[in-house]
C-alpha cells in the first residue's frame, strides 16, 4: 500500500518546525545577560520573598570554575556552614566575593539553559530513531513471525537517525567551540580553564577531549546509518526478488549490527550524556539510557502504526500486532524501572560523596520531576497496561504512550540539566520550543520516509505468518 | 449426571482440531470438555469460554505479597530490632525504603506466583491423591479429545465430526 503524506500533516509539521525555530532563536537571544541584568534580577527577587536565600546556598556551587555545580556535595555543605558563619560575624569581603561569584554562576546557568533545552531535545528525538532501529534489527535476528507488518513503520522512523545524530554531534561540539558560537554550555570538560584547575578531569583527559568526542561520535554515528542504509536497501530489494537472498542478508548485517549497537550505545551514552557530569560515573548508565530509547522506540512505533491503520493504510494490522507492542511498551517500562532502580538503590546504599552528589542535587532541586518522571515512567504504565485487554484498546495505548513519551523526556531532562542550569531550571519557552521544533522535524522526515516505499514489505517471508497473526 | 450420553472425537494436530471446535461451535452444538496434551492457543475464545478472572486474583495475591513485605520488613528491621543501613541510621520505614524494595519485589512475585497456581489447581478440580478424570490417555500424549453430549443426535454429529477430520469418533455411555 503506497502512502502519501497529507497536506495536513505536512504543514502540521512545517508550522511546528518553525513556531520551534522562533521560539528557539528567541530563547538563544533572550539568555545573553549580563552581570548587572542577573545582580537586579537577583534583588527584586529578594525582596519578593526569601528567595534569596535559598539561592545564595547554592551559589556555592560554583567553586573554582563559575560554571554549573560539579563539585560534590559535601564541600557544598562545608561552604555553606562556613558561610553561614561569616554572614554571622558580619565578613564583608568574603561576603562580596561570595556575592560575585553566586551572580557569576546564575549568569552562566542563564546562559547555558536554551544550550541543554535544545540539546535535550535533539537527544530525545535521536534516541527514539536510535531505540527503533536496535528493535528493527531484533526482529530480523529473531526471525519474528508477528512484526513483518510493521516492519515499514520502523524503516520510516529510523530515517530520522541520520539527521538527528548528526544534529545532537552538533550541538555538543558547538556548544564547545567558541567560533561556532558556544561557551562550554553543555559540557565543561571542554573548557581548558575548568581542566587546568581540576586533577579529577585531567586523569580522563585521554577520552574526555574534544578532538576523540567528535571522531567517536561519528563512528557511532556512521556505523549506524550504514546498517541503516543496507537494512533498507535489502528490504526494498526483497520486494521485488525471487529468493530469500536479501532477507538473509539483513538477518546477517543486523546480528552484527548488535553486536556493535550495544558496545556504541554504551560509549555514546558515555559521551552524549553521561559527561555533563565529568566527575560522576555508573557502570550500567549506557543500559539505562538503552532501556529508555527502546521504551520510547516501541512507543513511536505504535503510535505511528495507530496512524497509519486509522487512515486505512495498514488494513492487515490487527488488535494482536497493537497487543504485542503494547507488551513491549510495558514490559521495556519495567526494565528501565529495573535499571534505574539498580543504578540508584547501589549509590544511595553505599553513600559515597563523589557519587551520591549525583542524586542528591537531582532530589534537592528537581524534585518533582525526578519523582515525577518515576510516577509517570514506572506507576502509570504499570497499572494502565497489566489489563491484558486495553493493551489491544487504542486510545490506552495512545494515553500510557503519551505519558510515557512524556516521562522519559523528563528523563533525559533530568540526565542533562542538573549539570549545565542547576537549580535555574524551569520548562518554559526554551524546553518547549526546541521539543516543538524536533517533533516538527521528525513528523516531516518520518512520514517522507514512510512516502518512500510502500507501507508493507510484500515479500518477507514472514509476511504471511504476520498476517494471520492472532492471539 | 444429567448427560447420559457423550460423544468423543479424536484428533491428532491442535489446528485441525481449532477448525473443528470453530465448525462444531457454527452449528451450535455445547462443546462440554476439551483434553490437550499441551495448551492450545486460542481454544479458549473459539469455544466460547467466559474469560478467566485468574490475572484478577494475580493482582490481589501481589498486593497482598507487597503488603506482607512491607509489614515485616518494618517490624523486623525498623521495630524489632533497629538496624543502621547503609550508615543511615534514621530508623524510619520510609528513608530506608530504597533497601527494602527488592524484599517487596520479591514477596510480590512470590505471592501472586504460588497462590496464583495453587488457585489454579483448586479451581481446576485438581488437588493430591485426586484420581484424573482423563477420559482416554492419548490425550496426555499426541491426541486431542473433544467431548460433546448426545441428545438424540447421535449420527448428525457423528457426520459433523468425521468431517472436521477427526481420526476417531467413539460414543460412551456414561449412566453407571
Amino acid at each position: 500500500m503506497e502512502y502519501k503524506i497529507s497536506n495536513r500533516l505536512r504543514l502540521t509539521a512545517i508550522i511546528l518546525m518553525i513556531v520551534g525555530a522562533i521560539g528557539v532563536c528567541f530563547s538563544f537571544y533572550t539568555s545573553h545577560v549580563t552581570f548587572d541584568e542577573v545582580e537586579n534580577m537577583l534583588s527584586n527577587e529578594s525582596h519578593h520573598g526569601d528567595g534569596h536565600v535559598e539561592a545564595a546556598d547554592h551559589g556555592e556551587k560554583a567553586s573554582h570554575s563559575s560554571e554549573a555545580s560539579h563539585d560534590t556535595h559535601v564541600i557544598e555543605e562545608a561552604h555553606v556552614e562556613s558561610h553561614s558563619d561569616v554572614n554571622a560575624h558580619g565578613g564583608s569581603h568574603d561576603k562580596v566575593d561570595e556575592h560575585t561569584k553566586h551572580i557569576n554562576h546564575v549568569m552562566h546557568a542563564m546562559h547555558n539553559r536554551p544550550w541543554s533545552a535544545f540539546y535535550v531535545a535533539a537527544f530525545f528525538f535521536m534516541m527514539i530513531s536510535l531505540g527503533v532501529l536496535a528493535f528493527y534489527a531484533i526482529q530480523y535476528v529473531s526471525q519474528s513471525g508477528w512484526s513483518p507488518l510493521v516492519l515499514r513503520v520502523m524503516e520510516g522512523i529510523t530515517a530520522y537517525l541520520l539527521p538527528g545524530a548528526l544534529i545532537v554531534l552538533l550541538i555538543a561540539v558547538a556548544s564547545g567551540s567558541g567560533w561556532l558560537g558556544g561557551h562550554y554550555n553543555i559540557f565543561v570538560w571542554m573548557d581548558p580553564d575548568v581542566v587546568a584547575h581540576d586533577k579529577l578531569i585531567q586523569g580522563k583527559i585521554g577520552w574526555l577531549n574534544i578532538g576523540g568526542f567528535l571522531i567517536r561520535g561519528l563512528i557511532f554515528i556512521g556505523g549506524w546509518s550504514l546498517y541503516r542504509y543496507f537494512a533498507r536497501k535489502f528490504s526494498i530489494a526483497q520486494d521485488k526478488a525471487n529468493d530469500n537472498k536479501n532477507f538473509k542478508k539483513t538477518f546477517r548485517i543486523s546480528a552484527a549490527f548488535l553486536v556493535f549497537f550495544i558496545y556504541t550505545e554504551s560509549m555514546m551514552s558515555w559521551d552524549w550524556i553521561m559527561s555533563v557530569d565529568p566527575h560522576w560515573f555508573s557502570t550500567l548508565f549506557g543500559w539505562y539510557v538503552f532501556a529508555g530509547m527502546m521504551v520510547c522506540g516501541v512507543t513511536v512505533i505504535a503510535f505511528v502504526t495507530m496512524y497509519l491503520k486509522s487512515k486505512g493504510l495498514l488494513p492487515q494490522v490487527n488488535d494482536s500486532h497493537l497487543h504485542d507492542l503494547a507488551k513491549f511498551m510495558f514490559a521495556f517500562s519495567i526494565f528501565w524501572t529495573y535499571l534505574w532502580f539498580s543504578q540508584f538503590m547501589l549509590i544511595w546504599y553505599s553513600n559515597i560523596p563523589e557519587e551520591v552528589t549525583y542524586f542528591v542535587t537531582r532530589i534537592e532541586d528537581y524534585k518533582l520531576p525526578f519523582f515525577g518522571m518515576l510516577a509517570m515512567n514506572f506507576i502509570f504504565p504499570l497499572l494502565l497496561l497489566m489489563n491484558s485487554d486495553y493493551k489491544r484498546v487504542p486510545w490506552f495505548i495512545v494515553m500510557a504512550g503519551v505519558v510515557i513519551l512524556a516521562g522519559h523526556y523528563i528523563d533525559v531532562f533530568n540526565m542533562i540539566m542538573p549539570a549545565t542550569v542547576g537549580d535555574q531550571w524551569s520548562i518554559g519557552i526554551p524546553e518547549i520550543a526546541s521539543l516543538l521544533f524536533f517533533t516538527g522535524l521528525f513528523i516531516f522526515i518520518v512520514f517522507t520516509a514512510l512516502t518512500k516505499a510502500p507501507l508493507i514489505q510484500t515479500r518477507n517471508p514472514f509476511i504471511k505468518e504476520s498476517e494471520n497473526f492472532h492471539y | 449426571m444429567e448427560t447420559s450420553k457423550v460423544i468423543h472425537a479424536i484428533y491428532n494436530d491442535d489446528d485441525v482440531l481449532m477448525a473443528a471446535v470453530k465448525t462444531v461451535k457454527a452449528k451450535r452444538h455445547h462443546i462440554e470438555e476439551i483434553y490437550t496434551p499441551f495448551p492450545v492457543h486460542g481454544l479458549d475464545k473459539a469455544m466460547g469460554l467466559a474469560p478467566t478472572r485468574i490475572a484478577i486474583a494475580a493482582f490481589m495475591y501481589g498486593c497482598v505479597g507487597l503488603a506482607v513485605a512491607t509489614v515485616m520488613m518494618n517490624f523486623i528491621m525498623i521495630e524489632d530490632w533497629p538496624q543502621n543501613i547503609g550508615g543511615k541510621p534514621s530508623f524510619s520505614y520510609l528513608e530506608n525504603m530504597p533497601a527494602f524494595v527488592p524484599i517487596m519485589f520479591e514477596l510480590t512475585v512470590f505471592f501472586a506466583a504460588h497462590l496464583m497456581v495453587i488457585t489454579f489447581y483448586l479451581r481446576s478440580r485438581m488437588w493430591p491423591f485426586k484420581k484424573a478424570e482423563n477420559p482416554d490417555t492419548r490425550t496426555t500424549d499426541d491426541h486431542f479429545l473433544m467431548e460433546i453430549p448426545v441428545h438424540g443426535n447421535e449420527k448428525e454429529l457423528h457426520d459433523l465430526l468425521s468431517e472436521t477430520g477427526a481420526v476417531e469418533i467413539n460414543v460412551v455411555d456414561n449412566t453407571h
